[in-house]
């Protein structure tokens, strides 16, 4: 195996050694394997979602709960805030300098937490509405799935906030580069849950 | 004031929840076998704590074991734990078997509620705290030496699921003396388990204890797979891997895709539990047939994560000790990926009489005996191997030998449940029992014991003892036969699982052969304990330091005994399925490299057993409505996790000087070494070295 | 304690054992006392001859080849590279492909022709049984006869008998092993078995899935009354004078198992609805 196999496109290792190359090309690979098992959970709470959804047991349904507005603007939120990362990433790889990377990072997390806020809202006004999970079967669903979205991209931010401050600390080090890789690959499929749960919860929901 | 405080502090602690106190309280057989459990675990751990300071071995096992990355060690500690849990699981289940046998029309020794916890734990920590522990720990020991690395893939990792499968594990000691375990069985069935049906800490431990064992799995299976496809030595082309890393791949992927649904079970269940929602409850719309697919959807591939290490030992025991090549490779394969495949197709048969259309039931017993045919061909291709080979009567090929023949009888009852009106008869039966038992006890600990005995000159440098391993193996056979037999005549009389009390006499007879049998398996743990004994103090006659004790094929044989931290002082490059043997003939495998490197590896981490401790803590909190615990243990291993990112200095180096100098005293002794012909492997004229023919 | 004596019988118990294990399985479905049982019987030993000549292979092979290639037998070929033969490959993938296809027809048949839910043929209409599992014991509604048991399912022989099951607390399983198979009752929900017993009787029906303490007394008698007797019964029932009303109704949902069976004179007509209905509001 050369070197040149082993290198990481979008990670710029630089002149590092082989070793580097090969735990980095691990860590990343490791990343997707860990995301696809993510994603059987999800996948398991999609299912289970869509069992219990008849069930509302006279209690609130999905046509009335869910409003196309704030989950629009949601989701333009959440796919902003991947387009950013994206330069984020964009810009790591081509060596800009570290205030830009810094400043796609901060508007990420800007977007990310915008998200979870306006998230947030809608779930008080579910509650007062008395949507709650001990409501009904089909609520109780609801709030494992698209909560546990929530919590990712929660965690998400925090993990933005350390890669921050380790951009600051340490500057771009192997490590630095791998976990913002990492980071995005996370932030992305966070995204892609998202459409997920727009499409099928919220936008099947107000069909019906 | 303190009406406030004690109970944030001690959630929903009492006195009562001691065993002791309980004993005290009511006096009977049940408590005071039950306080007689939980003082044997206090007991215990104070004896071997006061040992461990008594020699002065906190800081040794703090910095050599407990912190180490090293996937040998972490092997070795799962190892150890699969033992200690192996021997409370089984003594278990030698009571239920006593309780049974006492218990035809009269109240036997054991209280049905304490009975209930018996069966709930033996099955627990038989799946989640043995068999798993077990087949990790020899991956993780066995896999990077046969595909020629340093280490896994992720060794900080590695450490943090060893120690959150230890921390499950503890939770479920815990139980033992504060409160009491759930008595839902290993699959805690709600609605039994919900709130309204078991309303104590028992069931709050099971899900905390599972949910820990599942994460720590998910994430072993993770490192596992990544280190099989990226750190394969130079020419280890996939179709030159050993069986047994084929098998670790293909468990290794049935725990990322088959643990998460039990994850999400037992987090549903949690929810259901502690804030009341209602995925699983009778009222408002809950849906306990969720349950069941979401559980078994985990279960059944399990049943394969947990057979197809064993497989794979035994490809590698057969083929070693019939000195030949393995017969059909490829068909082994083929026939492990497809076993890999078929095992999400089949759940459903562990609920046949759920009510579903006859057409589903139909179709998923189609699948389900279709899985018989992989297996079916890897047991001839093992006869096969033995076919035109020098069969040697080793300790581990005895266990092989009776793996294919008990578990062909298993896998006789298994078609005869694959059909779905024979297992409405048999389901939740003994018959059923029997049945797992007949594919867990051959097809796993069997795997597990002959790799164990194979393997161990391997991690310590010293043969275990040949007579005590043929008692300890008589023992298992003869002691699971008897055990057994007799519950396939029960289950096919009618008589039903996890009963406390039997009412017909003509049961009894059955009752009492299947105690002795339960017995047996008693004595036949005891003996390896004996034998691990006897074969620590003639340690010195049965050392086997070069490494070879068994003509061995793959490049584990080709290092030392035990191997140096670093395994491989210089990365090994193969062309063919049985390097090391091949080398043998070849050319010399003892000489020196033309140079030694520095060698770089991954330095001790505290954060694993940081991790443990805290989620164990966390766990607890749960539990017992604890909140502040809870929190605190979550929020500090978030600060842990982010901690240990900030890490830099996480490598240390091993100079070649060094390198050099554990590598020629290793040469040396080889060199020294008397080669021997397989006749005398089992004499102490085994130095490691084998004497290479044709 | 008295080990020594429990040891002695123990082993004195060994010779019976031959005796005492057929006198087990007449409690199994190899005493099969009705159609359906029967079938299962059937089922049993055609699937078994079939996987005796699968399993007997195996299980001879296995010690004759490691035995006769023992390292001390110095008389036989040896060829440690020889890992391969098309022949022996095909031996053993196709006629195990073979053979799984053919039981896949035989399953398909029996699952269809034994499902629970199918009604048996007869030239008598069914008798309607509902049953419900409650901790830790058998509620049996007669919806034309207007009564009600607890642990006791009193049936005609001969004639065909549709049980409609479900649950008053957790899920339960209802198995009588000489008659049929099992089937789970469960909260909120009707299944359904169909059962017959072809002469008259006592079957023991059990409940086989955990549901508590008290799992191991729910146990019950089926009574297979001759045709002519079972009119009489009901008869009787009718005259016993225990109408089930609002206190038998909450005992029901009491944790306990009767000492004895309970014949209900009456049973109001919507008792089956009423408890599913009941267990979905309150949860338990």
């Amino acid at each position: 195996m050369s070197a040149d196999e082993v290198r990481q496109a979008g990670l710029e290792l630089g002149r590092n050694d082989l070793l580097t190359h090969e735990q980095a090309g691990s860590a990343i690979f490791g990343f997707w394997v860990f995301l696809m098992s993510d994603a059987v959970i999800f996948a398991l709470l999609f299912a289970t979602y869509g069992v219990m959804l008849p069930a509302t047991v006279g209690g609130p349904t999905p046509a009335d709960e869910y409003k196309l507005v704030p989950t629009l603007i949601e989701t333009v939120l959440l796919l902003t805030s991947s387009f950013t990362f994206g330069l984020a990433s964009v810009a790591m790889k081509h060596g800009a300098s570290r205030r830009q990377l810094l400043g796609w990072l901060g508007v990420t997390l800007i977007l990310g937490i915008g998200f979870l806020g306006m998230e947030l809202h809608d779930f008080m006004i579910m509650f007062s509405d008395g949507a709650v999970p001990s409501r009904s079967g089909y609520l109780s669903s609801f709030f494992a799935l698209v909560p546990l979205h929530g919590l990712h991209v929660f965690f998400g931010s925090v993990w933005i906030v350390v890669m921050m401050v380790q951009v600051l600390t340490f500057g771009l080090d192997a490590r630095v580069k791998v976990n913002l890789q990492r980071l995005g690959l996370f932030w992305h499929f966070l995204d892609v849950v998202w459409i997920a749960i727009f499409s099928v919860v919220y936008l099947q929901g107000m069909i019906q | 004031m303190t009406d406030g405080i004690l109970p944030a502090v001690l959630g929903r602690f009492e006195w009562q929840s001691l065993p002791f106190v309980r004993a005290w309280e009511h006096p009977n057989a049940s408590e005071i076998v039950g306080a007689g459990a939980g003082a044997v675990v206090i007991i215990g751990a104070i004896l071997v704590a006061a040992l461990i300071t008594r020699l002065g071995k906190w800081r040794y096992l703090w910095s050599e074991w407990f912190t180490s990355v090293d996937h040998k060690k972490i092997g070795i500690m799962y190892i150890v734990l699969a033992f200690v849990m192996l021997s409370r699981a089984l003594i278990e289940g030698v009571l239920m078997r006593m309780q049974q046998a006492t218990a035809v029309n009269s109240p036997g020794f054991i209280a049905p509620d304490h009975f209930a916890q018996l069966f709930s734990t033996h099955g627990t920590i038989m799946i989640f705290f043995m068999a798993m522990p077990f087949l990790t720990g020899l991956i993780n020991y066995v896999m990077p030496l046969q595909i020629g690395s340093r280490d896994v893939a992720f060794p900080v990792l590695n450490s943090v699921s060893l120690w959150l499968t230890a921390a499950a594990a503890a939770l479920v000691m815990a139980s033992l003396v504060v409160g009491r375990f759930s008595t839902g069985g290993w699959s805690g069935y709600p609605p039994y388990t919900e709130l309204a049906f078991s309303p104590g800490v028992g069931t709050d431990y099971w899900i905390w204890a599972v949910t820990l064992g599942s994460v720590g799995s998910t994430l072993t299976g993770i490192n596992f797979a990544v280190t099989i496809y990226k750190m394969r030595c130079a020419g280890m082309r996939l179709m030159r891997m050993p069986l047994f890393v084929w098998t670790a791949l293909c468990t290794s992927i049935l725990m990322i895709f088959a643990m998460p649904p039990l994850t999400v079970a037992t987090a549903l269940l949690a929810l259901d539990r502690y804030l009341d929602f209602h995925f699983f409850t009778n009222d408002l719309g809950g849906n306990m047939m969720n349950y069941a697919n979401l559980f078994w959807l985990f279960g059944h591939p399990e049943v394969y994560i947990l057979i197809l290490p064993a497989f794979g030992v035994f490809s590698e025991v057969v083929s070693t000790f019939s000195s030949k090549q393995l017969y059909g490779y490829t068909s082994l394969v083929i026939a492990t990926a497809v076993i890999t495949v078929l095992s999400f197709t089949v759940w459903v048969h562990h609920f046949f009489t759920m009510g579903q259309a006859a057409d589903i039931n139909a179709a998923f017993g189609i699948a389900t005996m279709a899985i018989g045919v992989p297996t079916g061909v890897k047991i001839y291709d093992w006869i096969w191997t033995m076919f035109l080979g020098r069969v040697r009567f080793t300790v581990p090929m005895l266990f092989s030998l009776a793996f294919m023949m008990t578990f062909v009888l298993g896998g006789f009852t298994g078609i005869l449940l694959a059909f779905p009106p024979l297992d409405y008869l048999a389901h939740n039966t003994l018959f059923l029992v029997a049945h797992f038992h007949n594919m867990l006890i051959p097809g796993l600990l069997y795997g597990m014991l002959a790799g164990y005995h194979y393997w161990f000159p391997k991690a310590f440098g010293f043969r275990l003892d040949e007579k005590w391993g043929r008692i300890s193996f008589g023992c298992w056979v003869l002691g699971f036969y008897l055990a057994f037999m007799p519950l396939y005549v029960l289950g096919a009389s009618g008589m039903a699982r996890r009963t406390q009390a039997v009412f017909e006499p003509s049961f009894r007879p059955w009752l009492y052969v299947a105690g002795i049998g339960a017995l047996l398996l008693a004595g036949a743990l005891a003996s390896l304990f004996v034998q691990l004994w006897v074969s620590v103090r003639d340690r010195k006659a049965n050392r086997v330091f070069a490494g070879d004790p068994w003509d061995g094929r793959g490049l584990e044989w080709s290092i030392s005994a035990p191997p140096p931290e670093y395994n491989f002082a210089v990365l090994p490059q193969v062309n063919s399925r049985h390097p090391f043997h091949d080398g043998k003939r070849q050319d010399d495998p003892y000489a020196p490299p033309r140079a030694y490197e520095d060698i770089t590896l991954p330095r001790n981490s505290m954060t694993g057993p940081a991790i443990g401790i805290l989620a164990a803590a966390a766990a607890f909190g749960l539990v017992w409505h604890m909140w502040w615990l809870a929190i605190i243990g979550a929020l500090a291993i978030s600060a842990v996790v982010i901690a240990r990112s900030f890490a830099r200095d996480v490598e240390h180096t091993i100079s070649a000087d060094e390198v050099q100098r554990t590598e020629q005293r290793w040469l040396r002794a080889a060199a020294n070494a008397a080669p021997i012909p397989r006749e005398l492997e089992m004499t102490s004229a085994n130095q490691g070295l084998a004497e290479v023919s044709a | 304690m008295m080990l020594a004596p429990r040891l002695l019988r123990l082993l004195a118990a060994l010779p019976l054992l031959a005796l005492g294990g057929c006198a087990a399985l007449e409690h199994g479905v190899m005493n099969h006392a009705g159609p359906i049982a029967a079938s299962h019987w059937h089922l049993y030993v055609i699937v078994g001859v079939v996987l005796v000549a699968v399993a007997g292979p195996v299980l001879l092979l296995t010690p004759l080849i490691a035995w006769h290639y023992r390292l001390s037998n110095k008389r036989h070929a040896f060829r440690p590279k020889w890992d391969f033969s098309w022949t022996l490959e095909g031996l053993i993938w196709i006629p195990p492909i073979g053979i799984v296809i053919g039981l896949s027809v035989l399953l398909w048949d029996y699952t269809h022709m034994l499902d629970p839910y199918r009604p048996i043929a007869s030239g008598q209409a069914p008798l309607e049984v509902q049953a419900v599992g409650l901790d830790w014991k058998w509620l049996f509604i007669y919806p034309d006869e207007h009564i009600a048991t607890i642990n006791r399912l009193t049936i005609p022989a001969g004639r065909p008998v549709h049980l409609r099951l479900t649950s008053g607390t957790v899920m339960q399983s209802l198995l009588i092993p000489r008659l049929a198979g099992q089937i789970y009752a469960m909260t909120g929900m009707v299944s359904q078995l169909n059962l017959a017993a072809s002469h008259p009787g006592v079957f023991l029906g059990e409940n086989t899935q955990f549901n508590g303490k008290g799992f191991q007394d729910q146990k019950f008698n089926v009574v297979a009354l001759p045709p002519a007797d079972y009119p009489k019964w009901v008869g009787q029932a009718r005259a016993s004078g225990h109408p089930f009303d609002a206190d038998d109704f909450a005992g029901l949902f009491h944790k306990s198992s009767p000492s004895q069976p309970v014949v209900f004179s009456s049973a109001p007509p919507h008792l089956f609805r009423q408890i599913i209905v009941r267990s979905q509001e309150t949860g338990s």
